[in-house]
């Protein structure tokens, strides 16, 4: 981690404004918050603008901070203590967040941090030479069944090689959007090369199920 | 009551007290960086840590646990806590090495030296050496104002500082941005803190991290002399310590007085400093040909002593608002003795007039009052401009909640929620006649408190606008034996002294409008102006001006003769504050130059004139005021006005100008001769009317 400031003023945008459809998911979040404490909402809100726009400006802030009348100070302490939003900008396409932690690490994240340095930029959080591109190495994203694995905004990609998250970020690079999930063929969490465990045919089609109500173990007592 | 027993010592606090407190109570002393007894608790210094027997086996922040959390003894006896056992030494001492892990070692070039409380508790409890190899923190330094200097790497997180912004303050100015290892303490975008209270922060920061930036690099503490003195930039006279060397003040700190000013004051108190330096009067002048020319003190006081020998009953005199109880006694012992009608004190055009009887002119709700009533009511005043620290106790009741607040005057920002009820006397009118429901809210509170500023009492009109607002005061049940809310708010540090003493026109004499008025059209032979600068001095004419004062200012500028005097740090004297507390301040260095104490001037004026005043020291003079005036020998204490005054007072109440109240401050930063003098605070009143300008676009 390093010091998180806003980003220079030359990529700022003059102005921010949340779009009509967020306008309106607005009002049912001040809602959920008791009068006079609307400032509860500074989170959704900041996180609201950020999936807007790509990320939190500076123009963001305030307009957050007037809105919920907030000091800007205030805004600008939340913005900059959750990492989770991006103060600068982000690639137009895909902001990679390669999973960083042991487990991912163990099974090869290196690899595909390694492989953003040399297709996308040197260093986290720097846009692609396209702008199409940026990265940035977080912690657990929570899969570690399914090791190494990145995120892209709401979708995420498991199961990861060079040549697969390779092959991502090429369909990225193309205009597409890649299939999401484990990117090995398997489903979910299952053990790779199928499952080895719990395969009686009887778990699914119903004849193991032994009707509770009925069953003399479960005769309801009086008393 | 709880019982709890610390180091074996056993002791009865309340219940909600933090065990920081009740060790402190049993006089076992705690050390601490973030706990502030003005403040929220934060917790995140983890200094203060004791150990509980019977509690959790690891060591407890005493600040943030109160003496009801902890459990009795298995047999009924009282919590025990610790803080002198090795573990609670190990504790502090592994906390102390954390801080000291990035702090740097700059303490021979840091202005916190030798009065940093992370210096004073390393020596208890830090260790001789560093276990820390890696490289330190650096953190840039942030610009949050012309007033506090930042080095932020000395920094150690305490957040005193933003909690007092948000809290006491009331801006939220300064915050804590990113977070771990790299947190930061700033400003939005490094833009100037806008309160006027934001020198505190200086005293409240433990180490080096924020230290005053005119001060900077100008003393060590332990070359200091400390002097107790009071502030007269504003009416709510703030104890104040002037840290002086040699002839030079060289900063001014708050003194702790929980009824007046409790730890803060303004940074127009702070920082007035260097303009007690510069633009000095520091000899007498003459004029001649039209030049102020240097002269003698008998040259100018013969001048002076001839003109009004000549002519006394066309003799004038008008004083500031910087008097010493003293000075306005020696002015008015002399003004009678020489039969001189034309006295006022009331420079800024006050109306009040002291046969109204104490009551009718001062703070009766008194200031630690405030924090006893239960509804508020500021007519024309703006208690943010014209007594930051009295503000920031309004704010500090106004967040226990349940105080209600109705503004009639000026809409500006108090730092605190206020109904707006309008701006000037037709609004009053409509309030007592109950057309909007704020007369309700008064008549239900218990205590309600009526807070009447400047720009009611110096319209012309003030008087009946005064009686309107005692007679509302009245109907809501405001003043009675118990509890009189009725407060008047003034600006002038000498106002009060001077009303007590009666330093108005006596019989057929002229007040201060009419003074300038008859100066107009030549009527008065010699004004004497006793520091009195905050008057239109274009319409003196071709009149003989006396200045009397400190500063070559506005007065200074026409005066035909300039007797220099004392600044308020250069004379011992006695000042009444707003709601009548007499206090007295100490002389911390001597007057520049050839200037002399403004009683001895009287004195030797008054010799030359035929009219000797009675007393040849300053100890003499105060002999004879106390004699004359037994209240002003009761330092520190208020005796408290007849509520039968603010009845009466009541019976004033009659028909106003429609015209809405004015603040009379209009530059909080430049509101007296000191003040315009100074750099620091010219700074600051540019710094603000940028930021002025920039919210009217």
């Amino acid at each position: 981690m390093s010091v998180r400031r806003l980003a220079a003023p030359e990529v700022q945008p003059a102005s921010f404004a949340f779009s009509p459809d967020n306008e309106s998911w607005a009002a049912t979040v001040i809602a959920k918050f008791p009068a006079g404490k609307q400032a509860s909402a500074v989170i959704p809100f900041l996180m609201r603008a950020q999936e807007q726009e790509g990320w939190v400006s500076k123009a963001a802030i305030e307009w957050v901070a007037q809105r919920l009348g907030m000091k800007l100070i205030r805004v600008l302490e939340v913005a900059t203590f959750y990492t989770q939003f991006q103060l600068a900008p982000v690639g137009s396409v895909a902001h990679i967040q390669v999973c960083g932690t042991t487990p991912c690490m163990l099974r090869g994240s290196d690899e595909i941090i390694k492989i953003c340095k040399n297709r996308i930029a040197h260093h986290a959080h720097e846009l692609s030479a396209d702008g199409k591109f940026s990265w940035e190495e977080v912690e657990c994203l929570g899969a570690c069944v399914n090791a190494p694995m990145i995120a892209v905004g709401a979708d995420t990609f498991e199961d990861l090689t060079a040549e697969t998250f390779t092959a991502v970020l090429d369909a990225y690079g193309r205009g597409e959007t890649p299939k999401s999930g484990p990117q090995n063929g398997r489903i979910g969490g299952e053990a790779e090369g199928g499952a080895t465990t719990l395969l009686d045919p009887g778990l699914d089609d119903g004849s193991f199920r032994v009707n509770i109500l009925t069953s003399s173990d479960a005769t309801p007592t009086n008393g | 009551m709880a019982k709890i027993k610390i180091d074996g010592r056993e002791i009865d606090v309340a219940p909600e007290a933090s065990l920081l407190q009740a060790c402190e109570a049993a006089g076992a002393e705690v050390p601490r960086f973030c706990f502030h007894e003005r403040l929220s608790v934060a917790g995140n210094c983890r200094m203060c840590l004791v150990e509980v027997k019977g509690g959790p086996p690891k060591p407890q922040a005493s600040c943030a646990m109160s003496v009801k959390d902890l459990r009795p003894g298995p047999n009924g006896e009282p919590p025990e806590v610790f803080t002198t056992t090795p573990m609670v030494k190990r504790a502090r001492e592994g906390v102390m090495e954390f801080l000291l892990i990035n702090h740097p070692l700059d303490c021979p070039i840091c202005d916190q030296g030798g009065e940093c409380d992370l210096q004073d508790q390393s020596m208890a409890y830090g260790v001789d050496a560093s276990r820390f190899s890696e490289n330190k923190r650096a953190v840039e330094d942030k610009y949050i104002g012309p007033l506090v200097k930042t080095v932020m790497t000395r920094c150690i997180q305490c957040t005193r500082c933003v909690r007092f912004t948000a809290e006491v303050a009331g801006v939220g100015d300064l915050g804590l941005i990113s977070r771990g290892e790299d947190v930061e303490i700033t400003t939005y975008l490094e833009t100037a803190m806008t309160s006027e209270l934001q020198g505190n922060v200086v005293d409240l920061c433990p180490v080096g991290a924020l230290t005053s930036l005119p001060y900077e690099f100008k003393a060590r503490p332990w070359e200091l002399t400390k002097t107790e003195s009071i502030d007269v930039m504003d009416a709510l006279g703030s104890n104040i310590r002037v840290d002086s060397r040699g002839r030079e003040v060289l900063r001014i700190l708050p003194r702790l007085n929980e009824d007046v000013n409790e730890e803060w004051i303004s940074d127009k108190t702070r920082h007035v400093v260097d303009g007690l330096k510069v633009q000095r009067l520091d000899r007498p002048y003459v004029r001649t040909a039209g030049k102020l020319k240097p002269a003698t003190w008998p040259e100018a006081l013969g001048v002076v002593a001839a003109r009004i020998k000549a002519a006394p009953k066309k003799t004038a005199i008008l004083v500031g608002d910087f008097a010493t109880a003293e000075e306005l006694f020696a002015i008015k012992t002399l003004a009678t003795n020489l039969g001189i009608a034309d006295v006022d004190a009331r420079a800024d055009g006050s109306v009040i007039d002291p046969a109204w009887g104490a009551a009718a002119y001062r703070f009766n709700a008194t200031v630690a009052g405030i924090e006893s009533a239960d509804a508020l009511l500021i007519v024309g005043s703006d208690p943010r401009l014209e007594a930051p620290v009295l503000n920031a106790r309004i704010r500090k009741r106004w967040r226990k909640g349940g105080f209600p607040i109705g503004v009639i005057g000026d809409e500006a920002d108090l730092t605190y929620a206020y109904n707006y009820l309008g701006a000037g006397p037709d609004s009053l009118a409509r309030l007592a006649s109950g057309e909007n429901g704020f007369l309700e809210v008064l008549k239900g509170a218990k205590r309600p408190l009526i807070l009447v500023g400047n720009a009611v009492t110096t319209r012309p009109d003030g008087a009946a606008i005064l009686g309107t607002v005692a007679k509302l005061a009245v109907d809501v049940g405001a003043v009675g034996p118990d509890w009189n809310g009725f407060s008047v708010l003034h600006t002038a540090a000498s106002r009060v002294a001077a009303l007590d003493l009666g330093v108005v026109p006596g019989e057929g004499g002229r007040s201060t409008a009419a003074i300038l008025a008859a100066a107009e059209k030549g009527e008065i032979d010699t004004l004497i102006l006793f520091g009195a600068d905050e008057i239109d001095t274009s319409r003196l004419g071709s009149t003989f001006v006396v200045y009397v004062g400190t500063h070559g200012d506005k007065g200074a500028s026409v005066a035909s003769v300039i007797l220099p005097g004392a600044a308020y740090t250069e004379k011992s004297g006695t000042f009444v504050n707003t709601e009548g507390r007499v206090q007295v301040a100490d002389r911390a260095v001597f007057p520049v130059g050839d200037a002399r104490e403004d009683w001895a001037i009287l004195r030797a004026l008054s010799a030359l004139v035929g009219a000797t005043l009675p007393f040849d020291s300053l100890t003499e003079l105060r002999a004879a005021l106390h004699a004359a005036h037994p209240t002003f020998a009761g330092v520190d204490e208020t005796a408290p006005g007849r509520h039968e005054d603010v009845v009466a007072l009541a019976g004033l109440a009659g028909a106003a100008d429609h015209a809405a109240f004015v603040s009379p401050i209009g530059d909080f930063y430049l509101t007296n001769p000191m003040t315009r003098a100074s750099k620091v605070l010219a700074r600051c009143s540019q710094l603000r009317s940028s930021r002025l300008a920039a919210a009217a676009e």
